[in-house]
């Protein structure tokens, strides 16, 4: 086999599937249990004004 | 006193070598650029052996409040002044390329006839007005969001003067016929090793600050500008890996032949407007929309599902610019399924903007930072949907090649990247200066309604010229032949390319109104004007009905 049907081979079979398990995991992140304060913080943060450095 | 000799003979030696350069130069672009660099070598060995400090004269000259702010502010200072040169310098070259294509006469050879205009005008908005203007919100909320002082201000000047460099080598070259003719990426080899340069200092400042943060999270913001960071940074080097023909002369040859070359060209392409216009711009979407309607994002959750989607899918939609050509069928394909898939996260993200603003709807009608932010908003979910749907095969064999993609790229890059850089200007002019409000909040809301009709100018007339002109190539008679000539088209469009110009000019009229608000509020002034909106308030007839005796 060339390099490149190796290559591909890996490209349409387990890297397709370690990509879409990463992609799966990062977007369900946000939502496992206990989170909910953790993003209320988050979204809350930039708004508990220091403002501007004054 | 020992480190002014020293500074100014590293600027000597410099000079001898731009005058080397401009010496041994093998074509004219060249040796133009070499002078250039000698010329700013110059200059800047006067300034440092005469001790005269020319920043501080300019800083003068621009009111920047003096003395240290507890955040790191004079580089975002001159970011901001910069996008709002940059941001008139480029629509004026879209104004006079626009009306180029009406009247021809205006095409005036060598250095400024339409060919070299044009790359001029998409840099000029793309990366000098967009650039400056995510160099300067990316240094501002990255300072905000970590609530810490930028890493390295030393280096953070480095980074916003090395890409007025680069900006001012690439817009010469254009005029000169120095181009290495890649879409959006122009800039011959020397151009692109010095951004390469300024583009790694940039990574080492923002990373630099988010490690010393003083702020357990990383705002999503952050999360954005950073892969805007990174991946301008792999693809502008992969795109431009060439092989220079001399050391001393501008051309050079791609890595890439044919249609790899291609692949290449369109696979930076497409995230160019992925990452530089789409990523870069929602980090100042999450930061500065919750920040003026002073409410918290959304969902926290759906802009972190809007990041990981667009990191993922944005990168595969490349190949939709190079349907029914050389590329292979299952690439076309790709690129079309992976763009249509871009549709969900776009509008996530539109939706979490909008609906940021739930229950600070009154917010459209008093403020016109808001409007604009909501217009912009409108306008990404807007050309979020055109795009993909441009991209279906069927679709873009009628609108590629046409005047439509023209409009689509014009609705997102004045709509949302205009709008959203204009909202914030006006949010951080008065921040930055110090001032109590912008000069003339009437004068906003005259920009925005401006700007919204050039738009509507704008895109309105280039759907009906891209469908005619679509229609027109592929009109055959009965004998099989085709029944227009090119030229046919050119006639049929004339109209359409007048209401475009038009629309243009009345999005530079905004602009100006924004130059002359942002001028007058930096020189700290402030207008005397009625408020946008006020409820009525009759003293006289806030009384109560007092029964009159019959007379």
């Amino acid at each position: 086999m060339t390099d490149y049907e190796t290559l591909r081979q890996f490209a349409d079979s387990y890297g397709l599937l370690a990509m879409a398990i990463i992609f799966v995991s990062l977007c369900l992140w946000p939502f496992r249990p206990g989170s909910r304060d953790r993003n209320h913080y988050a979204a809350h943060s930039i708004l508990e004004d220091h403002e501007d450095g004054e | 006193m020992e480190s002014v000799v020293g500074r100014s003979g590293l600027w000597f030696v410099l000079i001898i070598l731009a005058l080397a350069a401009y010496v041994g130069a093998q074509d004219p672009g060249f040796a133009a650029h070499a002078l250039i660099i000698g010329i700013i070598a110059f200059g800047l060995m006067i300034a440092t052996l005469a001790r005269y400090d020319p920043m501080a004269k300019a800083q003068s000259i621009f009111r920047m409040p003096e003395g240290p702010s507890r955040y790191y502010d004079d580089v975002i200072r001159w970011g901001v002044i910069a996008t709002v040169f940059w941001g008139m310098a480029g629509l004026l070259a879209g104004l006079v390329i626009a009306l180029q294509l009406v009247f021809p006469e205006l095409n005036f050879e060598p250095w400024l006839n339409f060919g070299r205009l044009r790359p001029l005008h998409t840099s000029a908005v793309i990366f000098a007005f967009g650039g400056n203007a995510l160099l300067a919100t990316s240094f501002y909320v990255v300072q905000r969001t970590c609530r810490t002082t930028l890493a390295f201000p030393g280096l953070a000047r480095f980074v916003f003067w090395g890409y007025q460099l680069f900006i001012v080598l690439a817009a010469t070259g254009y005029l000169l016929g120095v181009t290495q003719s890649k879409e959006y990426a122009e800039p011959e080899w020397y151009v692109d090793l010095w951004l390469t340069i300024v583009w790694v200092a940039y990574f080492a400042v923002f990373v630099g600050t988010i490690v010393r943060r003083k702020e357990p999270h990383i705002y999503v913001a952050n999360w954005f500008y950073l892969a805007f960071i990174i991946t301008i940074a792999m693809l502008h080097i992969v795109n431009n890996l060439s092989m220079p023909v001399s050391f001393l002369g501008s051309r050079s040859y791609s890595a890439f032949a044919g249609v790899q070359d291609a692949l290449t060209q369109w696979w930076y392409g497409h995230n160019a407007v992925g990452f530089f216009l789409t990523a870069g711009f929602l980090a100042m979407m999450y930061y500065f929309v919750p920040k003026q309607a002073e409410r918290p994002v959304y969902s926290y959750r759906l802009s972190i599902i809007h990041f990981w989607s667009l990191i993922f899918l944005y990168i595969w939609a490349g190949p939709h610019h190079l349907h029914y050509t050389a590329l292979p069928d299952w690439a076309q394909t790709l690129g079309m399924v992976f763009s249509i898939m871009l549709w969900m996260p776009s509008w996530g993200g539109m939706i979490n903007g909008l609906m940021t603003l739930n229950g600070a709807w009154d917010k459209v009608r008093t403020d016109p930072i808001i409007r604009m932010m909501v217009l912009s908003l409108a306008f990404y979910g807007m050309s979020t949907f055109e795009g993909p749907m441009m991209s279906i095969k069927a679709v873009n064999s009628l609108s590629h090649y046409t005047d439509w993609t023209i409009g689509h790229v014009h609705s997102g890059a004045l709509g949302w990247n205009g709008m959203i850089t204009f909202a914030c200007i006006y949010f951080l002019v008065p921040r930055l200066w110090k001032r109590e409000r912008m000069y003339s909040l009437r004068m906003i809301n005259w920009h925005f309604w401006l700007a919204t009709l050039g738009i509507v100018f704008y895109a309105a007339s280039m759907w009906v010229a891209g469908i005619t002109q679509g229609l027109m190539w592929r009109e055959y008679d009965a004998n099989g032949y085709l029944v227009n000539s090119f030229i046919d088209t050119v006639t049929a469009l004339k109209p359409m390319y007048m209401m475009r110009a038009f629309g243009g000019l009345l999005y530079l009229a905004g602009a100006a109104v924004l130059t002359f608000n942002v001028w007058m509020t930096i020189a700290g002034r402030l207008r005397d004007e009625a408020p946008l909106y006020q409820a009525t308030y009759d003293a006289e007839a806030d009384r109560p009905l007092v029964p009159q005796p019959a007379e």
